[in-house]
């Protein structure tokens, strides 16, 4: 079984419109899986209901999310939020609203390993300080001590990374974890996220709407519209040979590394026509 | 640098209202209508005993020169004697002080619990029937000024079901070691738990009357900002960790969210040091308050100016204290 | 969401009403209070003093919620005292309303040496203690219904001006008021025209909160007899005398104190369910 199975998964605002159509995708272990789609198209929302951080404007409507074997919504909450604590993470967006501002870096990197996984202080520390290490951050000991406030936005989210990995997590889900950095800034975060998850073993379900991110850290896809996903590949097919005409003219509306004076080619209208035919389809089918 | 010279502002802003505050209380005692050794003479004094304390108090001089009189004695600690009692100002007002602090601080403490509970109980079950009774209850308690709920809690606790003292601020019969007015920590410090005891039953209503109009604000503003509190990332992050949503709160929403409502709690307390002085009267608790009154009553005007002046001093140096915390507890003005 | 909002809404109006009603009723009542009061409000007989409520045995009939130690007729001293509470509510938070209002108006649109004079003033009257400040004014003036109005006006116009101040200047920093100059509107005209109507629903709203305060001012000072002369029955009064006899006669301290708690809680009701009503965020 793989270790994020997610079936017929449905999810919509309360007593409002569907915002993911029954989702079925699938991470093995140490597997990188992409979410793309355009904004609004329910990738995030994927990930959060794998965490368990769902808005609460939100609801469940159907469906199963199998994590390390368990079904999570059939679980009570307190245990969900143990349970996804101790095999599962997040690398969050916005490395600047991410940290808490009154406490310092290390009991935020510290706190999962001690409270949650039973560590002792002294170990949970050395553990950080590696970590931290390992992320690239000059001088660790001196930003265990720092607040937030006191480090660049690409330090935290270095740290912001670290503190994912902490506890060995079976599972992380990055959630546009360079979106809001500096373009020079991007591609080492997303060098070191690919390079950690490498060392670590660890799954990846990996939000992004940059298919450029898609071909160079990601081994499996999933391409998401209006919360349908229309198509489920490999990352080496969809380059090659994309089979739904959504994710095909999605490709050819990306710039091309190699020849970026190529040009951009918008999705055409025909092909949006086609995918909301397929939307609408797919809900007078449910309610019908 | 900077914190140092926000500091010095802050000190200067503070004088001058004092010194505002001094001429105020001056003004309204001297120069509206009606003599104030007429008043604080019993009827049927003789004309030599006017002169005489026209004299004594200064008021046969010019108006400029009775408050420079009065500002210099204050500013050496020389508040005078008071008409009733002959003796020192200063020292009846500072014998009566710790009975009010201690009341105040009781209360304030009881606010910050009953408000502090209020809200996380709201924001841990909100958007439910919890939360709106938490509302509910917030808007009644908010309605109701201190000296109407100290009524509504001598007739529940006081008749209904009379657990507690509803006047006086110990029992008398007791045997009273006290060296200092602090008979609150006094009798913590001396182990006396039986005397603790009895100081608690007379203060626990008087206090609570007073508590419980800040302990609406406090529940209000505190859930408000808990609850904005409660939707930023790195609140959701902490989720993701393992922990269960009272925990949440209390660990990464609480201290963020309390120092907006930190600030209005000062200004606020202030008005609860103010509702001291009906509560003590409501509650006959011998603190400054009732003695004000008092003073009042038997127009002994040296002591009332000494009264009103030592309010004023409590309510800046509780907004100062307020002011110097906030800048404690915020880590970014801190280092910044 | 939207069944929450229409929900509070509903609320709201309710609560709305209910505090008119019973505010139009307590106005009835001490408008014709001659009339409608069973008793005279004075007439004393010792004969008959403490009689307990109707309900309970003992009660003679006549005194539905029975006498003071003196045989005086509580309900129809709580009529009567109605009166005396909602004319200082009425005219003094008029005139706390008018005074506050106009000098937070000027601080808040004119700024310059106004608001520094105004603000010093507002600093120095934050530093006093309000009912001690109260007691304090009549005390000096003596008692009497003007000197409890008087004083509630001096001390209560911060009220008005702090926030009143607050509104101004958010509303002069508005495009409307700059253009409404760039129109050649002068400076008063300017306050009077385009900010005053902003901000009268806020005034509106905190007249009807003062109202409350000032019933509850004139309940303390009656409850310290310092209110009006001694004779006329007041609410404060009332109480006053019920709290020393609350273990023999606790109906003397309680009708009065019901009547108490429901009209401030009515003002105040009024207030924020007409801030609700003014809020077009709620709306």
């Amino acid at each position: 079984m793989s270790f994020l199975d997610i079936r017929g998964l449905s999810v919509r605002l309360k007593k409002g419109p569907a915002l993911l159509r029954r989702v079925s995708l699938q991470v093995q272990a140490a597997e990188v899986r992409g979410l793309v789609g355009e904004s609004g198209a329910g990738k995030s929302m994927i990930g959060k209901a794998v965490l368990g951080i769902l808005p609460p404007s939100v609801e469940v409507s159907e469906g199963e999310i199998f994590l390390d074997g368990v079904d999570l919504l059939r679980m009570a909450p307190s245990e969900r939020r143990r349970k996804i604590g101790a095999v599962a993470a997040l690398i969050p967006q916005d490395p600047l609203t991410a940290l808490n501002p009154s406490h310092r870096i290390g009991p935020q990197i510290t706190d999962r390993l001690v409270d949650i996984l039973g560590w002792t202080r002294a170990r949970a520390e050395a553990r950080a300080l590696e970590l931290l290490a390992e992320v690239q951050i000059p001088d660790p000991a001196r930003v265990m001590r720092s607040y937030p406030h006191e480090l660049s936005g690409g330090m935290r989210q270095r740290i912001l990374i670290a503190s994912a990995f902490a506890a060995e997590p079976k599972l992380i889900v990055a959630d546009e974890p360079t979106t809001a950095l500096d373009v020079t800034v991007q591609k080492q975060i997303l060098r070191l996220i690919a390079g950690m998850q490498a060392r670590h073993g660890t799954a990846l379900l990996f939000v992004t709407h940059d298919l450029g991110v898609v071909s160079k850290v990601c081994q499996k896809l999933s391409v998401l519209y209006s919360g349908l996903v229309v198509e489920d590949t490999s990352v080496a097919e969809f380059f090659t040979a994309p089979r739904h005409p959504y994710s095909a003219a999605l490709l050819a509306a990306t710039p091309k590394y190699t020849d970026p004076l190529a040009g951009l080619n918008p999705v055409p209208d025909a092909v949006i026509d086609a995918v909301r035919a397929e939307v609408a389809a797919f809900d007078r089918m449910r309610h019908g | 640098m900077r914190v140092l010279q926000a500091i010095l502002v802050r000190l200067f802003t503070t004088a001058v209202t004092l010194a505002g505050v001094a001429v105020v209380v001056f003004v309204v005692i001297r120069v509206v209508p009606g003599n104030p050794i007429a008043m604080m003479l019993p009827p049927g004094a003789t004309e030599e005993d006017v002169a005489r304390l026209t004299a004594l108090y200064g008021l046969d001089k010019g108006l400029w020169a009775q408050f420079g009189i009065w500002v210099a004695g204050v500013v050496q600690g020389d508040f005078g004697t008071s008409i009733t009692t002959k003796a020192p100002v200063l020292e009846l007002v500072l014998g009566r002080l710790p009975a009010t602090l201690e009341l105040s601080i009781m209360a304030l403490v009881m606010a910050v619990v009953l408000g502090g509970a209020a809200a996380l109980v709201g924001t841990r079950w909100r958007g439910g029937r919890v939360e709106a009774s938490v509302d509910v209850a917030n808007g009644m308690a908010l309605s109701v000024p201190d000296f109407l709920w100290g009524l509504v809690l001598i007739l529940l606790f006081g008749v209904l079901v009379p657990v507690f003292h509803i006047s006086g601020r110990v029992t008398p019969s007791l045997d009273l070691p006290f060296t200092t007015g602090f008979y609150l920590f006094e009798s913590l410090f001396r182990l006396r738990f039986d005397l603790w005891a009895d100081l608690v039953a007379h203060m626990f209503m008087p206090a609570l009357a007073l508590a419980i109009p800040l302990a609406a604000i406090i529940g209000q503003l505190l859930k408000q900002s808990l609850k904005e509190t409660m939707n930023l990332d790195y609140v959701t992050l902490a989720r993701t960790k393992g922990y269960g949503e009272f925990r949440v709160i209390l660990r990464e929403a609480l201290r963020n969210a309390a120092l907006p409502t930190l600030t209005l709690v000062g200004v606020q307390f202030t008005f609860l040091i103010g509702g001291t002085v009906i509560i003590e009267r409501l509650f006959s608790y011998e603190g400054l308050g009732n003695m004000a009154i008092d003073a009042v009553i038997n127009r002994d005007l040296p002591l009332i100016q000494g009264i009103v002046v030592l309010f004023a001093v409590i309510f800046t140096a509780v907004n100062l204290v307020v002011d110097l915390l906030y800048a404690v507890l915020n880590p970014r003005l801190r280092h910044g | 969401m939207v069944d929450g909002r229409s929900l509070t809404r509903r609320r709201a109006g309710a609560r709305l009403w209910l505090s008119l009603t019973w505010l139009g009723l307590l106005c009835l009542a001490a408008l014709f209070a001659p009339w409608v009061a069973p008793k005279d409000p004075l007439a004393q007989d010792l004969f008959l003093g403490r009689l307990p409520p109707f309900w309970v045995t003992g009660a003679e009939p006549g005194y539905y919620l029975g006498t003071d130690s003196l045989g005086r007729d509580v309900l129809s001293r709580i009529i009567h005292g109605g009166r005396v509470a909602l004319m200082v509510a009425l005219i003094a938070g008029v005139a706390t309303c008018l005074l506050g209002a106009t000098l937070g108006l000027l601080a808040g649109f004119l700024r310059g040496w106004v608001d520094m004079l105004v603000s010093r003033f507002i600093d120095i009257w934050m530093a006093f203690p309000p009912v001690l400040f109260s007691i304090l004014l009549i005390a000096v003036m003596g008692p009497g219904l003007w000197s409890i109005i008087l004083a509630i006006v001096v001390i209560d116009w911060t009220r008005f001006a702090r926030v009143i101040r607050a509104e101004a200047m958010a509303q002069g920093a508005m495009d409307y008021v700059a253009s409404a100059r760039v129109a050649g509107r002068g400076r008063l005209g300017t306050m009077v025209r385009e900010i005053l109507p902003n901000v009268l629903p806020t005034v509106v709203v905190l007249l009807t909160l003062e109202m409350g305060i000032a019933v509850i001012v004139e309940a303390i000072l009656s409850f310290v007899n310092l209110s009006i002369s001694t004779d006329d029955p007041t609410w404060g009064g009332m109480i006053a005398e019920g709290r020393t006899s609350i273990h023999q006669a606790w109906w003397v301290l309680v009708f009065p104190l019901i009547t108490l708690f429901l009209t401030v809680l009515a003002f105040s009701q009024l207030g924020e369910g007409l801030k609700d009503r003014f809020d077009p965020v709620l709306r």
